[in-house]
């Protein structure tokens, strides 16, 4: 057993666990954050997708232990003090779910798409940053409006000023 | 998974000594090949030794003619690194193109390296570009590193620590990936250095990545993708799975180094 | 038409907690006390278990319990069932081997059931199941579709052919003798690839049993829990219906493969009892690789009959349809009555005639994979008139609008009345959104960048609803395919709707509210959709087949109008006028002439407190139900137009504009069924270019993760253009199609007959993947360089 402590969602915790614990199982498992999805083995479907210390990563593929005194967020954290993120808000507006189950994960890989790209992403770029993302109900049609519109969504400057 | 036991180690030198210690340890970097071959139970080390906390390991700089580029530092920092994007851009964009923008924050240079995968991205510019790994006990240019699939020269208890690559006038990467797995099916990394031409190919060869010395030849005469006009590269010693059979890897071989050089050159 | 009402875009209800990480899916669900399960799988295609010794494995660490075939057999565990009889051409029933939930005997595919082993921990209960010892007798494994009825190896004792029926359809003679008097015949050999359905969310279930009352509650990935309840029950023997509880809830996708009932959720709900502790499995990807019911996989030989002007005259097909290894739930539906009634697609065919060989092979159960059956039919109908109006020299599309259906309804020679339909009217709108007319330019545009251009039509029929039951019980299905709802009005008029339908991504909670919400004039968020639980819904036949809508919701609008009708008795005595001059609108009761009204809800509370009526003129309560049976399959139709460019250097297939128009009848949320649309032409994309399980000689899936099994991603698909016409379906009163598989049957006709218009020839199968195209296309370039 191994000691680990991180910050999820903003909150501290700690926990004894097995070494081969995934992150994706601590999250699911430990602290019944089960919004963070497993859909594959092979690290490729994305539905696993949190950010850790900002970026996003596939929480099937990383080792709990390894998260040692990282910052984690999962799709529960997104919506800050009951108000929805944008991105959140964008898939709502634009219908880019169905079943839900690969959801979290395009969101949080949506978010990190913005960070690493700004708020302006055309079509081609989202369509290629989604190489890690598999939906299997949309047809991605509506997922790709929604990132763009959340993207754009996150740069106006009255969220800005209030960030 | 198997159980095994944890180690973090703050250094290099601390990695090493644990991995010399524990039977049957395995160094764990960015964890997207060595992980997943765990769950499926294919691996079973006893003791992961993680090299995430090795802040030694890490980092981009460029010395003199050289771009140093430390064993953890991941394939998005590689992509977006200035320092890279400006000594060899063609990196950079190999680096940017390796699974997807998720295995990027946490896949890395040593560790694609170290594994050796027939289709990974790596191994082609490590080899086009006359690379160095430098590990805690020597320097091995990149054609004694790679010995055949998923073979390197790497010994017991043997860490790497970087990787060290000279910086060239021109270089170009081009790859086909599987449809399905995203790897490369095929890659052609080309570089050119003063007079002295090398391309790469990853993704093809049934002994892991080969050069192509009839490309070589021909781009040394004139570094141009028209140099490359009417030269094939057979089907003998090219691999052949149910997404592309020998003849068609070797065809493609054809295309992508044409698209590198391409690149190369600003065409 | 209200911003919340039938025809508006209303965002979905039930996307909240799906945004915020709080959807509820079985794998979410943790019982106290829970273990969890591990499958021991067969590692070969074919053998006879001479042995399973279990018993180092039960000295194991936290190991509760295992269990093989003979155990569910001493507890007189009925195996799995196949629910729709076929019979052959000879009158002789079909030959249904034994499907037992784990094997005895025999092992019949890679990832068959061998044994289970139940523990504290899945790690444990994984380490537990390395521990046993299997003695297999290895036997020679049947593979290949169209040659498994000469194999020498033999699946099922019971059929010594490996064949499970040789059925048909239509008359052989007029279709005979429809082709000795054709001035053309188009001729065709096609395979309809195997698909792996591959929700998202892979298959889980958890068994809980209640000793205090005896009660075993099952949570589980289902797309009809009570079909589950009722097989389980009934067939299988888990416990009668009413000790046996079936929980679905969030489903994360179907497309099919949940409809069926599986081995693992029948041994985790009867295990729980047997190691008094709730049971848990959940799938990894690559079990659902090995043992979800696969889809598709027919081998087909097609042709089509014309006069000399170009006027179908007749067509006949015979295909070989590979069932898989064990006849899963739906199976023998699929490639007979869910086929070769569709074979006529728009088009005015006097003459049909079609054979059907099922096959049994050592490989996975196949069954409904989205569109079930109906793509397989379209796609040997279109692939044919794209053929043969290229080999008559005729525009594809004028080709078509020649031969389309025009007089409803229309009886077609194999079964179908169709109801109503506008087939030109979509092609038309097709063609404009197409850009039709500027194609030739674009053509040549590519073909200077050194790419070849094509463009492929697709005009599909379905026949969806998947009902009557008089009529699918003619047919041989064991059940009846109606709906049920229940309309339970609160005493200050929220309502709360009880469905026999299951939504795992349709949007029920929200187009079913819609309907409501029109209907009653309550605000939409008064309105609840509560489905997928036997102890809340009393029964209901589920969601497949595009049913949700033509059959499900019809089974609400009739419910609401019995609701309708007892708020107007109620009001009557409120407002103390006759109840034929209560009129109900616009969520008020009025008494016609004058201004005495009563709004929804204040004559809810009426109903309930009772005062103004006595209990024997009128009961109390505001609840009704409603079981409805259509009178007719309903008949959505379109056409889907695929235009793509391939890139002869590398065989890259790229789609550069799909347009799309559809006929689905009435539409309560256009949002939701376009939604619908792109979905279903993504999976028929990855059909066409993409996907197919394969399996090698010896039976071992070579396709079990998505490393080689290609799904589509985002940068494989383009935008789509999606356009609708509407002929309201008579045959329901909300006058609904159905949408959710039109798509999937429209999209890979059209992907090809775009890829063999690109390439001047008709040698490309499914998948076009970019090695086939690339070795195509050599062809093409060769021929080009030669002309």
């Amino acid at each position: 057993m191994a000691n680990v402590t991180m910050t999820v969602n903003g909150k501290p915790v700690t926990a004894t666990i097995d070494p081969r614990t995934l992150l994706v199982q601590f999250l699911r498992e430990n602290l019944r954050l089960t919004g963070t999805h497993v859909g594959c083995d092979t690290s490729q479907c994305g539905a696993c997708v949190v950010h850790l210390d900002g970026k996003a990563v596939k929480a099937c593929t990383t080792l709990a232990v390894s998260c040692e005194g990282a910052s984690v967020t999962t799709i529960e954290g997104l919506a800050a003090g009951g108000a929805l993120h944008p991105m959140q808000e964008a898939f709502r507006e634009h219908h880019g779910l169905q079943c839900g189950f690969c959801t979290p994960g395009m969101i949080m890989t949506a978010v990190d798409m913005v960070n690493r790209r700004g708020n302006a992403l055309d079509e081609a770029t989202i369509r290629e940053d989604l190489d890690g993302n598999i939906c299997r109900c949309t047809g991605y049609h509506n997922i790709v409006k929604a990132i763009a519109a959340g993207a754009e969504a996150m740069g106006e400057p009255a969220r800005q000023a209030a960030e | 998974m198997y159980a095994f036991t944890y180690h973090r180690p703050a250094s290099a030198r601390q990695a090493a000594t644990l991995l010399g210690k524990k039977e049957d340890a395995k160094l764990l970097a960015g964890g997207h090949t060595l992980l997943p071959t765990m769950k499926q139970r294919l691996a079973a080390p006893t003791a992961l030794v993680d090299l995430s906390g090795c802040l030694d390991l890490k980092g981009i700089a460029q010395k003199g003619r050289n771009l140093i580029i430390g064993a953890m530092t991941t394939h998005a920092e590689v992509a977006n690194s200035p320092v890279v994007r400006d000594a060899i851009p063609a990196l950079a964009y190999l680096a940017g193109h390796i699974g997807d923008p998720a295995v990027r924050h946490r896949g890395t240079i040593g560790g694609s390296v170290a594994n050796n995968d027939p289709a990974a991205d790596y191994p082609a510019a490590l080899l086009a570009l006359g690379a160095t790994v430098v590990t805690n006990r020597r320097k091995l240019s990149a054609a004694e590193f790679f010995t055949g699939l998923y073979e390197t020269a790497l010994e017991e208890g043997e860490v790497i620590l970087r990787v060290s690559f000279p910086v060239v006038s021109k270089a170009g990467y081009a790859k086909f990936r599987n449809p399905a797995s995203r790897y490369a099916m095929v890659g052609v990394f080309v570089a050119k250095r003063g007079g002295e031409v090398a391309v790469a190919v990853t993704g093809a060869g049934e002994g892991g990545v080969f050069r192509w010395p009839e490309a070589e030849a021909a781009l040394k005469a004139r570094f141009a993708v028209k140099s490359l006009d009417g030269l094939a590269h057979g089907a003998d010693g090219i691999n052949a799975d149910m997404h592309a059979d020998a003849e068609y890897r070797a065809h493609l071989i054809g295309v992508m180094a044409r698209q590198a050089v391409a690149m190369a050159t600003g065409k | 038409m209200s911003a919340t009402g039938i025809g508006a875009p209303v965002r979905r209800k039930e996307d909240h907690r799906f945004i915020t990480g709080q959807g509820r899916y079985t794998d979410d669900i943790n019982r106290p006390g829970q273990a969890h399960a591990f499958f021991l799988r067969s590692p070969h295609a074919h053998a006879r278990l001479r042995s399973v010794d279990t018993a180092a494995a039960a000295a194991m660490p936290g190991v509760l319990g295992i269990f093989t075939g003979e155990d569910l057999a001493a507890d007189k565990i009925g195996g799995l069932i196949c629910g729709w009889m076929i019979h052959s051409k000879d009158g002789t029933p079909m030959k249904a081997g034994p499907h037992p939930a784990l094997a005895q005997g025999k092992v019949r595919y890679v990832g068959d059931h061998v044994a289970v082993v139940v523990a504290e921990t899945l790690a444990q209960a994984r380490d537990a199941a390395e521990a046993i010892t299997v003695d297999y007798e290895v036997l020679p494994a049947v593979v290949d579709t169209a040659g498994a009825a000469k194999a020498k190896s033999v699946v099922h004792d019971e059929a010594p052919d490996n064949t499970v029926f040789n059925w048909h359809l239509g008359d052989k003679a007029a279709t005979e003798a429809a082709f000795a008097k054709a001035a053309h015949v188009t001729k065709l050999d096609l395979v309809n690839n195997r698909l792996v359905p591959n929700p998202m969310e892979p298959r889980a279930a958890v068994g809980d049993y209640d000793d205090g009352d005896g009660v075993f509650t099952l949570y589980t990935t289902s797309q009809n829990p009570h079909v589950a309840r009722l097989v389980l029950s009934a067939f299988i023997g888990i416990a009668p219906e009413n000790k046996l509880r079936v929980i679905a809830p969030d489903v994360g996708g179907g497309f099919g493969s949940k409809i069926f009932i599986y081995a693992e959720e029948t041994v985790c709900v009867w295990a729980a009892k047997k190691v008094g502790r709730p049971v848990k499995w959940t799938s990894d990807r690559t079990e659902a690789f090995l043992a979800d019911a696969h889809g598709r996989d027919h081998v087909t030989h097609a042709e089509l009959a014309m006069d000399a002007d170009g006027r179908m005259l007749g067509m006949r097909v015979h295909t070989t349809a590979n069932l898989g290894a064990y006849l899963s739930t739906f199976s023998s539906s699929v490639p007979t009555y869910l086929y070769a009634p569709l074979l006529s697609g728009q088009y005015d065919i006097p003459a049909i005639y079609c054979e059907v060989d099922a096959v049994y092979t050592n490989t996975a159960p196949v069954d409904a994979y989205r569109g079930a059956g109906r793509p397989e039919a379209t796609f040997v109908v279109e692939r044919l008139v794209e053929m043969a109006a290229r080999q008559l020299g005729k525009d594809p599309a004028k080709f078509r609008m020649q031969n389309y259906i025009r007089q409803f309804p229309h009886q077609t020679p194999v079964i179908m009345m169709y109801d109503t339909g506008n087939y030109a009217a979509s092609m038309k709108k097709a063609l404009e959104l197409a850009d039709y007319k500027g194609l030739a330019k674009r053509k040549r545009d590519s073909a200077r960048r050194g790419r070849l251009r094509g463009i492929g039509f697709s005009s599909y029929i379905e026949a969806c609803g998947i009902a009557p039951s008089a009529a699918v019980g003619s047919l041989g299905a064991g059940v009846g395919l109606w709906e049920s709802a229940e309309v339970r009005v609160n005493p200050v008029g929220t309502v709360e709707v009880l469905t026999g339908s299951h939504s795992h991504g349709q949007g029920h909670e929200t187009t079913f509210a819609q309907l409501v919400s029109d209907r009653l004039g309550v605000p939409i968020e008064n309105v609840s959709i509560i489905h997928g639980d036997t102890d809340k819904v009393q029964m209901g036949m589920g969601t497949y087949g595009s049913r949700s809508g033509a059959v499900g919701m019809s089974a609400i609008a009739v419910a609401l109008d019995k609701v309708i009708a007892k708020g107007k008795k109620v009001a009557a005595h409120v407002l103390e006028a006759d109840e034929a001059d209560i009129e109900f609108a616009d969520g008020h009761f009025a008494v016609k002439g004058t201004d005495r009204k009563l709004d929804f809800g204040s004559c809810a509370l009426q109903a309930y407190i009772a005062h103004k009526f006595s209990g024997q003129e009128l009961e109390p309560g505001l609840k009704e139900g409603a079981f409805y049976d259509p009178t007719n399959f309903t008949f959505p139709a379109g056409v889907h137009i695929c235009e793509l460019e391939i890139d002869p250097q590398t065989g890259v297939t790229t789609i550069e504009r799909w347009s799309a128009v559809d006929d689905f009848g009435n539409v309560i949320n256009p949002m939701i069924v376009e939604g619908q649309v792109h979905g279903g032409i993504a999976q028929g994309v990855g059909q066409a270019l993409l996907e197919g399980a394969r399996y090698d000689g010896d039976g071992q899936l070579v396709t079990a993760s998505f490393m080689d099994y290609c799904m589509p991603r985002a940068d494989d698909l383009p935008s789509f253009q999606v356009g609708m016409t509407v002929t309201p379906c008579p045959s329901n009163p909300l006058g609904i199609k159905g949408c959710g598989e039109a798509g999937a049957i429209a999209a890979p006709p059209a992907v090809i007959n775009a890829i063999t218009d690109a390439l001047g020839h008709e040698d490309i199968a499914m998948p076009a993947t970019p090695q086939a195209v690339w070795r195509a296309a050599r062809r093409t370039v060769s021929r080009l360089a030669a002309e």
